[in-house]
């Protein structure tokens, strides 16, 4: 089928298509590699990586990372609260940004315009780092989970999505609710929100990797280390060079713990980024979709 | 809750609806009729907006003062300009901008066109199959969180790591300034370019298929098809893009700078937002921080509506 339809180009089209089908090849070869060698790496024994790099030897494997990291409670309580805060930015984001683009979608909405400008300006000027913390600091939320799920869970950018995305479901939705004396609750949350599968779901997906993969805010705002997101600890480990003083402290020299520590980042930089990279697949559908409305209107 | 009997009264005998929406008592009608969607629908957001967004502009008042935490925001003693010459006497002014600067233009200038050649190369990918695999790598870097890239970064390119091994040299990349907009921009093409993708695809997928096949039946070969049929359907997307992303310049992403900065390679890898952060929450120093932070917001605006008028002006009129 392929081979019939390819006959039908030209010769300068085939080398074109070909000379795309390489750099498409290659695009995809540069994406690949890096990650299958720190999958594969993670199971190294240290040593050997460091002075021969990768074998398939396999009597040079070893798991030892990984079970110091499932052993190690940092990296537990890290994952936890990263599933808390996700979860609850999630919820909380997804439904007030959906909630907000309802009204913004309607031509008839007195003080459309207006609320518009209002929440627009927010997208390009701000009052940046310093007046936000010390706003912060005096709603008395440094240090508590609502530091890092509040302030930002409405999203301006998502809201024109939504909004965008309401704004192409027939009217005759609506019109067909008012005579049947639907309020616009039941409208809403009856008729509207269950033909909007796919861009809620998208949004939900967007908001969730959104923060599971940050660490600003959490770096900020939390200083207790039972508060610490997964990325925070990450960060000590793979960035500042300081894992957790459990997980490598029984290793007698300090060239050992330096083996050690190098051989922990593989592990972790693989056992925190697979629930996404497991998760989203499922969620391909959909994206084709959701970023379709935001690109057509902006 | 009394004005629903009037409103029900009303609704009766329907004597305002053919002026709603004029005057003042239409306008009251209209709110007691819709009044869920300002405070059910639209009240948690706005009030979010005012809280978080709004209120942080009045505290750029502190730009303006020697903030003390003790006297507060209102009883700090006000400098004028004071932060803002000595951001712009002092010499590292002129290293942050310019890194900031180079920082985002060339990662704009590499950054921009991959995902719109990825598109064009995906679209002509024939299997619908093939082509959802291709789609499922390329989106998948997205996925990865800032930290865990510039780990995987810093593991690629250290003194022991595959890198050095592969080229038998022992260079620490990391601490080096020359390399570090290359291993910023580059790795922001290897995470974002897959995924910035996306909406050139759906754009290119909405293209008519009709136009397109005509295209193919009058004997168009390919350049001609982009030209013709595959252009014309992303260009506004495009377009868009480049203003969103142009208006941004300034605002460098933070945290990728923060977590691949190295003692060593400061002298090109400290830019705006790294710097408002150290002198800010780190040194504690608030007004001059708030006055280089507003410097930037400031710059960014300016480039954000001098690049609309622009591209407004070679595209007949339409910017964003």
């Amino acid at each position: 089928m392929t081979k019939k339809k390819f006959s039908r180009y030209s010769l300068q089209d085939k080398a074109l298509l070909l000379t795309g089908y390489i750099l498409l090849g290659l695009f995809v070869v540069a994406i690949i590699i890096p990650m299958i060698y720190i999958v594969v790496a993670s199971f190294m024994d240290p040593i050997t990586l460091q002075n021969k790099g990768i074998t398939f030897d396999f009597s040079k494997w070893t798991i030892t990372a990984y079970q110091r990291v499932f052993s190690n409670a940092q990296i537990w309580v890290g994952f936890g609260n990263a599933v808390l805060y996700s979860v609850t930015f999630t919820v909380v984001s997804v439904f007030i940004t959906l909630l907000a683009a309802y009204p913004m979608s309607r031509a008839d909405f007195k003080g459309r315009s207006f609320f518009n400008v209002i929440f627009v300006i927010t997208m390009f000027f701000g009052g940046g780092l310093i007046p936000t913390y010390l706003l912060i600091k005096s709603l008395g939320m440094i240090d508590t989970i609502w530091a890092i799920i509040i302030p930002g869970a409405f999203s301006v950018w998502n809201m024109i999505i939504a909004r965008t995305y309401y704004q192409g479901i027939p009217t005759e939705l609506r019109e067909a609710a008012d005579v049947d004396g639907a309020n616009e609750m039941t409208f809403y949350f009856m008729i509207l929100l269950p033909v909007c599968m796919p861009i809620i779901a998208v949004l939900s997906l967007w908001s969730f990797v959104g923060m599971w993969n940050s660490y600003f805010d959490a770096m900020i705002y939390l200083d207790s280390a039972s508060k610490k997101p997964l990325q925070v600890v990450l960060r000590a480990i793979l960035i500042q060079n300081k894992p957790e003083s459990g997980m490598i402290s029984d290793m007698q020299s300090t060239a050992a713990r330096a083996q050690l520590a190098e051989l922990l980042k593989y592990a972790t930089i693989i056992v925190s980024s697979l629930p996404l990279l497991v998760m989203y697949p499922f969620f391909q559908k959909y994206f084709d979709a959701g970023i379709m409305v935001g690109s057509v209107k902006g | 809750m009394k004005s629903s009997t009037k409103s029900a009264s009303s609704k009766g005998v329907a004597p305002w609806k053919g002026k709603e929406g004029a005057g003042l008592h239409g306008t009251l009608v209209y709110l007691r009729q819709h009044w869920q969607l300002y405070v059910i629908f639209l009240l948690p957001a706005f009030a979010l907006t005012i809280i978080f967004r709004y209120i942080p502009m009045g505290g750029i008042l502190i730009a303006f003062e020697d903030y003390n935490a003790i006297k507060g925001f209102l009883g700090s003693p006000f400098v004028g300009f004071k932060h803002f010459q000595r951001f712009l006497s002092s010499p590292d002014f002129l290293s942050y901008l310019v890194n900031t600067l180079k920082l985002s233009i060339y990662g704009l200038l590499w950054g921009f066109p991959v995902p719109i050649l990825l598109a064009f190369l995906l679209n002509h990918v024939e299997s619908a199959k093939t082509k959802q695999k291709i789609q499922l790598v390329l989106y998948m870097p997205n996925f990865i969180s800032v930290i865990v890239l510039c780990g995987i970064v810093k593991i690629l390119l250290s003194v022991t790591g595959p890198l050095n091994l592969f080229l038998g040299t022992s260079t620490d990349f990391m601490t080096m300034p020359e390399a570090f907009r290359t291993i910023y921009i580059a790795s922001g093409i290897w995470q974002g370019a897959g995924w910035g993708s996306i909406m050139y695809t759906a754009a290119l997928s909405n293209a008519s298929q009709e136009l397109k096949e005509a295209a193919v039946i009058d004997g168009a070969n390919i350049f001609q098809q982009i030209k013709a049929v595959e252009w014309p359907a992303i260009k506004d997307v495009v377009i868009i893009q480049f203003i969103m992303s142009a208006g941004n310049i300034m605002s460098v992403g933070f945290e990728k700078a923060y977590a691949l900065q190295t003692d060593l390679n400061m002298r090109t890898s400290e830019i705006i937002s790294t710097y408002v952060y150290k002198k800010g929450l780190l040194d504690g120093d608030y007004g001059f921080s708030t006055a280089v932070g507003l410097f930037n917001t400031v710059i960014n605006v300016i480039l954000l509506v001098t690049v609309n008028k622009i591209v407004a002006r070679m595209n007949e009129g339409k910017g964003l």
